[in-house]
């Protein structure tokens, strides 16, 4: 608990990706595929719907898949909820990069509760956003 | 806007395909989002919908009420209840509705959000934060 993983490589924002991902989740608000559009309300580029920012969540969350310490096996994961706190919206050309914490591990009824805060930032230490995952690891049985 | 101020309901379908397009935008491929087998096999109904796609879905329903995405500065969520996706052309109907229920001092505007399907409750306190010029 409390245990600070390492800033992830920086992960860097496409116009292509944003507008893929907006047709996934029926974002149909101009700003993220017009690039007049979004220049006209003040951005530099074209900007990502809000819930873009599961992908920087996901990209650090695979430290946990990933470290022998800690075990998680990811089929037995369910997803608890989720929260999103936004200093501003995420625009094509940033250069993010996540810091993960595990904010809170518990055990209730033979399953395990995770609790991860993702620090999201641009290369240049602007904050971005902030992110809660919160995931049920399932018990065997 | 004022405390109690209800949204028009929003509509989603959602079919396999929409949950391999999402698998391939978000880069979130757990089986349980595409293979039957996988998904009874961790004692689930059938393949599911993505939680992120459902608050995805949802986050864009209050988009659309406030005319302004980039308004929303905050959205936190539990998932209730799985979205179970057939596999066949019409898939299954997610509704989302909200209420506007608090107007803090600073200008915050609170929508408590609800998204059900099949009539039942998929999202637990859902609730978006909106700056409100």
């Amino acid at each position: 608990m409390g245990r600070v993983y390492p800033p992830t490589p920086p992960y860097e924002v496409g116009r292509e990706k944003i507008r893929e991902f907006a047709d996934a989740v029926c974002a149909t608000d101009p700003v993220h595929r017009d690039l007049a559009e979004a220049r006209a309300k003040g951005y530099s580029d074209v900007i990502a719907p809000p819930t873009f920012a599961i992908i920087l969540s996901q990209n650090a969350g695979q430290q946990l898949v990933d470290d022998p310490a800690f075990g998680m096996d990811y089929s037995r994961v369910v997803h608890g909820g989720q929260t999103f706190r936004y200093e501003r919206p995420i625009v094509a050309g940033d250069h993010l990069i996540t810091v993960m914490t595990v904010e809170e591990i518990s055990s209730r009824a033979g399953h395990a509760f995770l609790t991860t805060r993702h620090e999201v930032a641009t290369v240049e230490g602007e904050p971005v956003v902030t992110i809660w995952t919160r995931l049920v690891i399932r018990g065997e049985g | 806007m004022q405390p109690g101020t209800e949204f028009p309901a929003q509509t989603f379908r959602v079919t396999r395909a929409d949950l391999v397009r999402y698998a391939g935008a978000s880069g979130d491929f757990n089986p349980i989002h595409w293979s039957d087998r996988q998904a009874t096999t961790v004692g689930l109904p059938g393949v599911i919908a993505h939680g992120m796609l459902t608050m995805g879905l949802a986050t864009q329903a209050v988009a659309r009420w406030v005319g302004d995405t980039a308004s929303i500065v905050e959205f936190s969520t539990r998932f209730a209840n799985p979205v179970v996706v057939p596999d066949d052309d019409k898939g299954t109907e997610i509704v989302v509705i909200g209420a506007v229920k608090k107007i803090f001092d600073d200008g915050l505007v609170q929508i408590d959000v609800t998204a059900t399907c099949q009539g039942e409750k998929i999202l637990g306190a859902a609730k978006a934060l909106v700056r409100h010029q």
